[in-house]
């Protein structure tokens, strides 16, 4: 049976990951995500896994390079600053191409930044972070249920594209608790690894796991096949949900948090007759530029809602193309936007003579 | 069914256990529900507070602009969120320690003297579940035997079982005061 039980965010992460046969951890504490280390440091030893508390993130990270390697599911957990250390590792994993999931409990920046949550980490998550052409998968959980769920399929995700996957969380959704439902922890078919170094036997062809490729042709040739299991990535992973957006007159885009606050937003304005959608992306990368594309084509209007100074909407607009018009409403870091603030910039947008 | 509560306080006064009773006895009860609590810069400065809904709908923001309910258990916690307050919604002060009274005309305001009570009973550090027996009673939001079942579950257990006749008491009591 299915139990019900109260769980914290970071808690969720932890007990998610576990339950996706992660059993390797590596990191280096930072608030808001501490519970994260603190829960795999409980758990992993009982349970034949192993939890390192490293010396710094860029000495996690690259001890999550190497247990992937290995063939292991494994991972790393941390905030802003943190995931900024970590950013050549994150580079050499993807170009290495190995599975992997690394967790940003997000916090405002930039430097040290403070430790209330946002989501100005969005550029970093989806453009790049690290350097080179290479992407990382990003999801984006909005309560802690879905956290738990999302942690598995950042797992079986990871390995089908042997890719690493990012968990874009914040502030808030590691702090908070929810009930969440337990369900059976489903038999794990962790897929072969034939590339994995898990040592040499006789006869064996040997297996080198890099990101080098010093030859001009080589490295484009690297370049090459890792774009194209991009697009294989972009056709196949793109994740969101769309509330009430059929009749729509204008669609809050938001992720995270900032889609909790933009649905009771929703629900304020219908009661007051406004004809308001939500759309909410779950991967942010790849991004559902398409699914955007068909609303705007249908003459909807947008307002992108985030707890930054406007990342997201560069997505948004890339998406409706200028068809319709794209709002933004923005928290700075380190605060969270309110219902009534959203509330009257959402109403603003209907005053200002129209929608268009 | 829709309840946005506020929780705040000194640290130690208990203000988050509060939040997690409710929390929890929402769960118990098989309503949606969401807790937040402060952290960070605020947690250091001595000053505590969570938010909690509960709903019978999938709730939308756990974080809370126009709350119906706020506990304050300290002065600089009622001077911070009593202006927040919905109209028509309740405010539990903790008069023991608070020695202005709230200057809004529009909302339900409930004196609770919590400590004066939880010494009286003789425990201070019961003046939490006062407050707790005075929500019970004025918004029937949980029910006590559901209260009480968190409290032995998640809270009371261990060398600390014996402390649950005496927060029942202080339950009990602050439902007299409504």
């Amino acid at each position: 049976m299915a139990d019900r039980v109260m769980m914290k965010g970071n808690e969720a992460i932890a007990e998610g990951a576990i339950r996706a046969g992660c059993r390797y951890f590596f990191g280096y504490p930072i608030t808001p995500q501490n519970e994260v280390p603190e829960y795999m440091s409980k758990r992993l030893p009982k349970i034949g896994g192993t939890f390192i508390q490293a010396e710094s993130e860029v000495s996690a990270i690259n001890m999550v390079y190497g247990a992937a390697g290995a063939g292991a599911r494994a991972m790393t957990s941390s905030s802003s600053p943190g995931i900024s250390l970590k950013q050549e590792g994150i580079s050499y994993i993807a170009g290495a191409e190995l599975p992997c999931v690394v967790v940003n409990v997000a916090r405002g920046g930039p430097g040290l930044g403070g430790l209330t949550p946002s989501q100005a980490d969005y550029f970093q998550a989806t453009k790049g972070g690290g350097h080179g052409d290479y992407h990382l998968i990003v999801f984006a959980p909005a309560s802690v249920q879905e956290i738990i769920d999302l942690m598995y399929e950042a797992f079986v995700t990871a390995d089908k594209y042997r890719n690493p996957v990012m968990i874009l969380a914040d502030g808030i959704l590691g702090q908070m608790m929810e009930p969440v439902t337990l369900s059976e922890i489903q038999d794990l078919k962790i897929p072969a690894k034939p590339w994995a170094t898990t040592g040499m036997t006789k006869g064996m062809p040997q297996r080198i796991i890099n990101s080098l490729g010093l030859a001009p042709e080589d490295l484009e040739k690297i370049n090459v096949r890792i774009q194209q299991k991009y697009q294989e990535i972009s056709k196949n992973e793109i994740r969101y949900q769309e509330e009430q957006t059929e009749d729509a007159d204008l669609i809050l885009v938001a992720y995270g948090t900032s889609a909790r606050i933009a649905k009771t937003v929703m629900i304020k304005a219908r009661a007051q007759g406004k004809k308001v959608g939500l759309f909410r992306p779950i991967s942010l990368w790849p991004f559902p530029t398409e699914e955007i594309q068909k609303l705007a084509r249908a003459g909807k209007h947008f307002m992108a809602i985030e707890m930054s100074a406007g990342q997201m909407v560069e997505d948004v607009k890339l998406a409706v193309n200028g068809k319709t018009t794209v709002n933004f409403f923005g928290k700075l870091n380190g605060t969270i936007p309110t219902v009534t603030e959203v509330y009257d910039a959402v109403m603003k947008c209907f005053s200002k003579g129209g929608l268009a | 069914m829709l309840l946005e509560s506020i929780f705040a306080g000194f640290g130690g006064q208990g203000v988050m256990l509060m939040g997690q009773l409710l929390a929890y006895s929402g769960m118990y009860e098989g309503k949606n529900t969401t807790y937040v609590p402060s952290y960070g810069p605020e947690m250091r400065g001595g000053t505590a507070n969570c938010s909690v809904v509960v709903s019978d709908e999938i709730i939308g923001s756990p974080v809370i602009s126009e709350p119906n309910i706020v506990v304050a258990m300290n002065r600089p916690s009622m001077e911070r969120f009593e202006p927040m307050i919905k109209p028509g919604g309740v405010l539990f002060y903790n008069s023991s320690l608070i020695d202005v009274k709230p200057t809004r005309t529009d909302i339900k305001v409930v004196a609770i003297p919590a400590n004066d009570i939880a010494n009286k009973i003789g425990n201070s550090r019961v003046a939490n579940m006062v407050v707790v027996g005075a929500i019970l009673k004025s918004t029937s939001i949980v029910h006590i035997e559901t209260v009480m079942k968190v409290l032995q579950e998640k809270v009371l257990t261990g060398k600390k079982k014996d402390l649950v006749g005496i927060n029942r008491e202080a339950i009990e009591k602050g439902m007299e005061l409504v």
